[in-house]
């Protein structure tokens, strides 16, 4: 038994991270589309501080938590910079902004020798381990649900359901919604950073527009009225491919095929809010 | 082309003043003027001696004016608790680490605040709906609910925006009781309203718009009997 | 030697503006942003390579053919995809991934067709005569392009604005809730855009296809990226942003790449739309002005 389990284990623990990683990936954008926003940025925010993380790891030989700060802070900041300009106006400019910016950010890694160009960097060391994923994932989600009851996360579900009525509530709008643009952008910073220390190579092709969108998928499909449906998105999203490879060149067909159906039958995602709650309480 | 020309106006502190005028005559612009949705090409919003021109909603909001609309603007998917309680939103005032560490302090805040919102959605007859959301209330349900969630933000003017508006008889007797309760309380009210028996029986002033222009200002008697009022209106009266 | 890659600029950038103006007309009118425009482009071309190879048609008929077959998908698509969920509430986002879906079925059904190579048209298809004015050579093709492209962007042009159909689009694009009080018929004026917008896209398409000769069913990736760039940059959902946009766009991948490197062009492409972003983050022709009621 003992034995089937390490074989097992073996076999599939880089995908049970690559589970994680990916549901920190669709939580960080659920932060944004919670308030209303959509950013298509995630995924150069992955980039960033995956390539952080990994030459400080590599180059300057830095302890791992600190690489993992850092790379979680420069996406952050960068957040700040372009989402104080963008965030002023509605919704659909950010979603622009971001897709923008992320192509700059994927041409840049293309570029530049610090980050190995086009062949990207590989030998990132060893450093992941499952409890270092459990644990982001697990802070996460505790502040998220801290936050549901609080006074933030009421101001961010007003942001959403109408902003003007919320700014004359008193809610600093633009105030919040770059808040989450931010913390979204640090989270996957920190995930790209965990996701660079277990596949030891990262290159530019991972971190552009389509995993952008893929990482979207995972929050849409899943579900954007609680932070529990991007899990499951993600999680069934992540898995379902390696269940479907036995389908060969089919795969892409079946995957597209259960997103259309999905959406269209579930058009508020897997998870809504009245998943969890008593029929009673449904309203 | 002006939407408003000249017009200028005083809310005199603890009274009940009404803004009406033919549909289209600017009224609900004056209010967007004055919670800072809409800046004024020219002139001035004075709150209690500061100048609030073209201050952003929520600088507006913390000033003290609070506000309804006339295409009701409740966030339907939170409970009416939840709404009024975002209504009290700069009440609050526990940090983002505190509510982590989960200290005390933020569970007294929350606690003490839901009792006031309770108490606030009592004095709109709602408090036995708490918890449905919101999207589920009657119509006339969910205008008093725009009423309770602005006076929620402890107001020093409360703008209400034809808050009667396709309400029965009954339902807008309950509405007056509650607006002459809540300035009975201290708050200032400035509302606009197309039924005339609410405006002449609730209001110390009036002002009359047209066409954008202010063509008129006094009291109920004086706004019944003068003339281009009633021309404005083609005699209509409800 | 600069008129020279002005010209080229002139064919790169109408077809990009070809393949702009369907996606833009989508946005504005439907409301969604279509990722299947890209898959919709592959099409055209490669129904243009079997209209030739199979069907031994000439240019003419195959870029027919190709806008016949993309405008039928891209209607395909409305029907199956969007339809559906235009009859219940919906998170705003969902038509996006319904079409991220579709685009996922269709490179499937094609990488099943044809294989992951490369595709040529025939060698001898097309006369490669180039014709010289002053100091600027145009192929017959490039010529053809520009005409087709611009053709095409002026007909619909003059469609919206100078035909009822025109003005019904236009109305449903402006506010369709009124449009429905007017008595027009909505879903119908979707069906024809869907059907319009990705014909032009396959016959950006094809253009493609003939002048670089190069066909694989990953083609219309990049495509999707420049036509979200080209939109983003000209403002969306207005259509002279996307054709100004998509000849900015060809103008300064040409000038890169032929003053600087190649390895920048996407580098100074989509440099200067953050740029631009920065400075006027609605786009060239986008509607600024902070969110007010």
């Amino acid at each position: 038994m003992g034995e089937f389990l390490a074989a097992t284990w073996y076999t599939y623990n880089t995908l049970l991270y690559t589970v994680l990683v990916n549901g920190l990936l669709a939580l960080s954008i659920y932060l944004t589309l919670a308030c209303g926003q959509l950013s298509l940025g995630n995924a150069a925010f992955m980039g960033m501080g995956a390539y952080t993380a990994a030459i400080l790891t590599m180059k300057a030989s830095a302890p791992f938590g600190l690489a993992l700060a850092a790379g979680g802070a420069l996406p952050a900041l960068v957040a700040l910079i372009i989402g104080i300009p963008t965030l002023r106006l509605s919704g659909v400019y950010l979603a622009m902004a971001t897709l923008g910016f992320g192509e700059v950010v994927r041409v840049a890694f293309l570029n530049l020798s610090i980050t190995g160009g086009s062949l990207g960097l590989n030998g990132v060391p060893a450093k992941t381990e499952l409890w270092h994923l459990v644990l982001v994932l697990g802070v996460l989600i505790y502040s998220l649900v801290k936050l549901r009851g609080s006074r933030f996360g009421r101001a961010w579900e007003a942001i959403n359901e109408d902003e003007t009525a919320a700014a004359v509530m008193g809610i600093r709008t633009t105030f919040y919604k770059v808040w989450a643009f931010a913390a979204g952008a640090f989270i996957a910073g920190v995930a790209g950073g965990l996701n660079a220390h277990f596949t030891f190579f990262i290159s530019p092709r991972e971190y552009g527009f389509e995993f952008a969108v893929d990482i979207l998928t995972f929050a849409i499909l899943g579900g954007t009225q609680t932070f529990w449906g991007p899990l499951v998105g993600s999680t069934i999203l992540t898995v379902l491919p390696e269940l479907l490879r036995f389908m060969g060149p089919y795969r892409l067909a079946i995957n597209g095929l259960i997103l259309l159906l999905v959406v269209i039958y579930l058009p508020n995602g897997i998870v809504s809010r009245n998943t969890f709650k008593k029929k009673a309480d449904r309203g | 082309m002006r939407v408003l020309d000249g017009v200028a106006f005083q809310v005199a502190a603890g009274t009940i003043c009404g803004l009406i005028g033919p549909n289209g005559a600017g009224k609900t612009t004056v209010f967007n003027i004055i919670s800072g949705l809409l800046p004024p090409s020219n002139g001035k919003v004075i709150c209690d001696g500061k100048d609030i021109t073209g201050r952003p909603p929520h600088a507006v909001a913390a000033q003290g004016i609070g506000r309804t609309f006339q295409n009701i603007r409740i966030f339907g998917e939170m409970s009416l608790l939840e709404n009024v309680l975002v209504g009290m939103h700069r009440l609050f005032s526990y940090s983002p680490l505190t509510l982590f560490l989960d200290l005390p302090r933020k569970r007294r805040e929350e606690k003490l605040l839901r009792e006031k919102a309770g108490e606030i959605l009592s004095l709109v007859h709602l408090e036995d709906k708490a918890a449905w959301p919101a999207r589920n209330l009657s119509y006339g349900g969910q205008r008093k609910l725009e009423l309770a969630r602005a006076l929620a933000t402890d107001p020093k003017l409360l703008l209400i925006d034809e808050p009667a508006a396709g309400m029965n008889p009954a339902e807008t007797e309950e509405l007056m009781e509650e607006i002459v309760q809540i300035n009975g309380r201290g708050y200032t009210v400035c509302v606009i309203e197309h039924d005339m028996k609410v405006i002449m029986g609730i209001c110390g002033q009036i002002a009359v718009l047209n066409f954008g222009k202010l063509i008129a200002a006094g009291s109920p008697q004086e706004i019944k009997s003068n003339p281009l009022v009633i021309e404005a209106y083609l005699g209509k009266e409800e | 030697m600069f008129l020279q890659q002005l010209a080229n600029a002139l064919a790169l950038g109408s077809v990009y503006a070809l393949f702009a103006l369907g996606f833009t007309l989508i946005f504005g009118v439907l409301e969604i942003i279509t990722l299947a425009h890209g898959t919709i482009f592959m099409v055209g071309a490669f129904a243009g390579l079997v209209a030739v190879t199979r069907l031994h048609l000439g240019i003419g008929a195959a870029i027919f053919m190709a806008m016949l077959a993309a405008g039928a998908l891209g209607w395909l698509i409305d029907l199956v995809a969007v339809r559906p969920l235009r009859k219940r509430s919906f998170h705003h986002l969902a038509p996006m991934i319904a079409t991220i879906g579709c685009a996922m079925v269709i490179t499937s059904v094609f990488q099943g067709l044809f294989g992951a190579e490369a595709y040529r048209f025939p060698f001898d298809f097309f006369p490669t005569t180039a014709y010289v004015l002053g100091s600027i050579q145009l192929t017959l093709l490039q010529l053809i392009i520009i005409a087709v492209s611009f053709g095409f962007m002026m007909i619909i042009i003059f469609l919206l604005h100078k035909t009822k159909w025109g003005t019904a689009v236009r109305a449903v694009a402006e506010n369709r809730r009124t449009a429905a009080l007017l008595g027009i018929p909505v879903d119908r004026v979707y069906q024809i855009t869907s059907f319009t917008a990705s014909a032009l896209g396959g016959a950006a398409g094809i253009l493609t296809g003939l002048s670089f000769n190069t066909l694989h069913t990953f083609m219309g990736v990049p495509m999707l990226h420049r036509g979200v760039a080209i939109v983003i940059l000209g403002g969306m959902g207005d259509i002279r942003g996307a054709v100004l946009g998509g000849l900015i766009l060809g103008f300064s991948e040409i000038m890169s790449v032929a003053y600087l490197s190649s390895d920048f062009r996407d580098a100074i492409s989509f440099g200067l739309l953050f740029l631009i972003l920065l400075v006027r983050p609605a786009g060239i022709f986008g509607k600024t002005g902070e969110r007010k009621v």
